[in-house]
């Protein structure tokens, strides 16, 4: 008992979001009488905030830099409108316009990009022009209208589904079978990974307490497939995220690029006269934050199945809020992919909960700024426990 | 005898991992100058964060008497309120503000919180008398340098009527002449019945100046030696500090030099912000293989800033000059190359430009090197731990794990771990700077046997320290340095400190 307790002061950080997750998660399935966690409605949830998923992503690593970027939203909007034109008014193909899509997105990350990291503009200064200028390229690009609706395909990348391999009535068995898979592939890696730390002399969790969050991990995974079964299976946009997710941790946790981004971001000057090419670096995070913001504007628009001038709106104040409610630091240095998405479907989830209780934006927004503001003092606080 | 000031009984202090201080007493007597003295990581710096309320009452076992008062601070302030004031290791002065303001910063002189300048300027005068410093109270603090910044801290702490001040390593970074001030200054509080502790790697300066002598070792109060009394040898309290004779200072070598690994011919610097002022006058400067060549001079001759513009133009501006390795001229005109062509630069100012201090002491070792524990830009971690922990093991650093973060290791540890970052990078050019300041006896011992062998396996080594005498303990060259140019260049068996001094002095003037 002594062993677990002390386990979680240590390590409260990282299990205290979740567990914050996990109690609003409660808290809405009551309020909305179950409607939450319906199959339908968690499919929504999804679709609907997949955006901050995948932008989270790539705002960790520029806050991680020791950056932010305000223009996400911005960006997120114009691409969805020049896709839009691309694709509406002169007929492009829709993969065609993807491609090119996400190509503008970097190239508006390197416009920025080369300001802040090498005209050595503040990026806070940088990314706010930013967000004026693609807000209002945006409305130029529409000329004040809505434009669509697009192809079938195009709209498949948000609204689509897997395909199921085996014809069960009324029930997605790819989706569960994924699951299956997925699972095993997470004990295994956690089991290798043990092995490994122990092999190094590290403290690793007691057996049991191993077991016990392989099979609360385990059986979330297979209980949201099984649910997502007995709908229409898994969307499209959750694999996106899913392969995200894991490259994006990938890349911080185990390359030579993520380290040195994290030292970037926790001392400049150390990390350049321990020879990290600093600038490029700080570059490239913005580079790879405008082709995220790309995806996550494709997507929205293909959901909305039209672009419209007011899209993507606030959608920074969403990223910025889950990447720190994910623990990051913001003056760099710290922060993890899973905390960030963790944030993500934080911000999801209470999103989703509020509007189908009928709460107002008005509320909404006051109500997600004060849990952002809990998030942070949870944060300082725990560090300071620690030290 | 005359009576205690301060008390402090059965001190423990646990960090997560470590027990940094186990029931540690120590007292103090009125009107003494009281030397704390220790391995890095014995627990020093750790003991005054407790007495002063850095680490507040609750968060450490045992009680503290001041004055026959039990107290029981919470903040710093509660203790600078009794007159108990700490001066840290690392300086605390805001450098964008005037002295003036820096020295009634968070003690402002007032009503209903607005400033009166003119009592606040004509009392800094006073104070600045004090502590000897002349300078207007309207400069900026950044413009000082760093013995006179310490001044301005000593000066500030009288502002706020001490009665103990606690100095950690007040003199890690002062030249001789600077550091004989301070010592000065403390003798003369003595006079006046301030009490201080210093805590200080260096032995003579202690054994100059103080009255006892408290040694600490792995969290533990070894002894207190009473100066006064018995005849106190630096030998004596290097036993009492490693619990063992250290019959050496500088380790024997056999020196084997080859050829010339390194040359910069024609080097010139300017300063980055005051365009034509020279940092670095016509240079020129070589090193061989298996040498280990030093550079001495006084605080502001120019060395680290020599030694970073040819490291990959770290430092100044219309850097001109050429660069050879094994006699083909290479390209250092950035970091990366320079690291390409094998060169390193330690560097002396471990918070600012060494470590990461909120990253773990394995990250920061690693960081210069990369490349050799991963396959493919994929880091891999269990090559990373073993080579990490082998230089742990080797300069002995004292920590929990390799992933204790570095902000939490105490100085000289801090200092280590920049050192094993460059050896990690296994480079054949080394430049350290100061690469033994606020280092213990030990290990520095430690410090010039791991010099010696890189010297041996063929590498080229500079090193630039203030400290004459290490200087002549271990090079074998040495360039003397003033204001930007190099004045002389002696074979370290012809040198001695008159000489050194001689080249530097003649050529201040
Ligand atoms: N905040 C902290 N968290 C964990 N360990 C700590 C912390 N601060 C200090 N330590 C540990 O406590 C021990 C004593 O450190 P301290 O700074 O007091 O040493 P010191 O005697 O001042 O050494 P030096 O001469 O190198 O400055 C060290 O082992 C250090 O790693
Ligand atoms: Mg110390």
């Amino acid at each position: 008992m002594k062993t677990l307790l002390t386990f979680l002061r240590k390590n409260v950080r990282d299990y205290g979001i979740l567990i914050a997750l996990i109690v609003i998660i409660v808290f809405f399935q009551n309020t909305t009488n179950g409607i939450l966690l319906r199959p339908i409605n968690i499919t929504n949830l999804v679709l609907q905030n997949s955006y901050i998923v995948i932008m989270a992503c790539g705002m960790l690593l520029v806050i991680v830099a020791g950056g932010i970027d305000l223009s996400v939203g911005s960006v997120a909007a114009f691409i969805g409108a020049v896709a839009a034109v691309f694709m509406v008014r002169y007929n492009m193909h829709w993969f065609l316009t993807i491609v090119l899509s996400l190509i503008l997105g970097g190239l508006i990350g390197a416009f920025q990009g080369y300001w802040i990291s090498y005209a050595k503009i503040p990026a806070f200064i940088v990314t706010l022009a930013g967000m004026l200028i693609f807000r209002g390229l945006t409305l130029v690009m529409l000329q004040g209208e809505a434009v669509g609706p697009f192809a079938v395909p195009f709209q498949r990348l948000s609204s689509g589904f897997i395909p199921d391999f085996f014809n069960y009535d009324g029930f997605h068995v790819t989706t569960v079978l994924i699951g299956v898979i997925f699972s095993v592939l997470i004990v295994v890696i956690d089991l290798i990974n043990r092995s490994k730390q122990k092999k190094y002399g590290f403290e690793v969790l007691p057996f049991y307490l191993m077991v016990v969050k392989n099979l609360l991990i385990v059986g979330a995974v297979l209980g949201l497939c099984w649910l997502m079964a007995s709908y229409k299976g898994l969307p499209t946009v959750m694999i996106i995220l899913f392969v995200l997710i894991i490259l994006y941790t990938f890349v911080t946790s185990q390359t030579v690029i993520g380290r040195r981004i994290y030292a970037m971001g926790g001392n400049v000057k150390a990390a350049m006269l321990s020879g990290v090419n600093t600038e490029r670096l700080y570059f490239l995070t913005f580079v790879n934050m405008g082709v995220l913001a790309a995806l996550a504007g494709l997507i929205v628009a293909a959901r909305l199945n039209v672009a419209t001038p007011k899209a993507g709106d606030g959608f920074e104040l969403d990223v910025i809020a889950a990447v720190f409610i994910g623990g990051a630091s913001a003056t760099g240095g710290i922060g993890k992919i899973i905390g960030a998405v963790v944030g993500a479907f934080m911000i999801g989830v209470m999103n989703n909960g509020m509007s189908i209780m009928g709460i107002g934006i008005d509320w909404q927004q006051a109500i997600k700024g004060i849990v952002l503001l809990l998030a942070v003092l949870f944060d300082v606080y725990s560090k300071k426990k620690i030290q | 005898m005359s009576d205690v000031i301060l008390e402090m009984r059965n001190i423990t202090k646990v960090f997560p991992g470590v027990k940094a201080l186990d029931n540690v007493s120590f007292s103090v007597r009125e009107g003494e100058i009281h030397a704390l003295v220790g391995e890095n990581g014995a627990g020093k710096s750790t003991l005054m964060q407790v007495l002063s309320g850095v680490h507040p009452y609750g968060s450490y076992e045992g009680t503290i008497y001041f004055k026959g008062k039990e107290c029981q601070f919470r903040n710093i302030t509660q203790s600078e309120d009794v007159g108990l004031v700490i001066i840290h290791q690392e300086l605390a002065l805001v450098p964008f503000l005037s002295i003036v303001e820096n020295l009634f910063l968070g003690n402002e002189q007032g009503k209903n919180g607005i400033i009166d300048w003119n009592k606040a300027v004509s009392m800094s005068e006073g104070l600045l008398e004090k502590v000897g410093l002349e300078e207007a109270p309207a400069t900026l603090v950044k413009d000082l340098g760093v013995g006179k910044q310490q001044l301005v801290e000593i000066a500030k702490a009288l502002a706020k009527e001490v009665q103990l001040l606690i100095l950690d390593e007040p003199t890690a970074s002062l030249n001789d002449s600077d550091s004989e001030k301070l010592l000065d200054l403390l003798r003369q509080f003595r006079e006046n019945g301030i009490s201080s502790i210093l805590i200080s790697h260096k032995l003579s300066e202690v054994l100059k100046v103080a009255d006892s002598i408290t040694i600490l070792r792995d969290g533990a109060t070894i002894e207190t030696l009473d100066c006064r009394k018995d005849e106190i040898t630096e030998d004596r309290i290097i036993r009492g500090m490693v619990g063992r004779d250290l019959t050496h200072r500088f380790p024997e070598r056999d020196v084997k030099i080859g050829k010339t690994i390194f040359e910069v011919k024609d080097w010139n610097v300017y300063h980055p912000l005051q365009e034509d002022r020279k940092v670095s006058d016509d240079i020129n400067l070589y090193v061989r293989e298996g040498e280990v060549v030093g550079v001495a001079g006084l605080m502001g001759a120019g060395r680290t800033e020599l030694a970073m513009s040819i490291f990959g133009r770290s430092y100044g501006k219309d850097i001109s000059g050429k660069a050879f390795k094994y006699g083909e001229e290479i390209d250092v005109s950035t970091i990366q190359k320079a690291i390409a062509h094998g060169i390193a630069y330690a560097t002396e100012d471990r918070k600012a430009y060494g470590l990461v201090l909120i990253h773990p002491i394995k990250d920061n070792i690693s960081i210069a090197n990369l490349a050799s524990v991963s396959n493919y830009g994929v880091i891999e971690d269990p090559k990373e731990f073993s080579m990490v922990r082998e230089f742990r093991d080797m300069l002995d650093i004292r920590c929990s794990s390799v992933l204790q973060l570095a902000l939490n290791l105490s100085g000289g540890n801090q200092q280590k771990v920049v050192l094993s970052k460059w050896l990690f990078a296994n480079q054949d050019i080394l430049f350290l700077d100061e690469p033994t300041r606020g280092i213990d006896v030990g290990a520095k011992y430690e410090i010039y046997t791991i010099i010696n062998q890189l010297a041996s396996e063929g590498k080229g080594i500079v090193l630039l320290s203030s400290e004459l005498p290490e200087l002549l303990g271990i090079c074998d060259r040495i360039y003397v340095m003033s204001k930007g140019k190099i004045v002389a260049e002696m074979k370290a068996s012809d040198a001695t400190q008159e000489k050194v001094m001689k080249h530097i002095m003649n050529n201040t003037r």
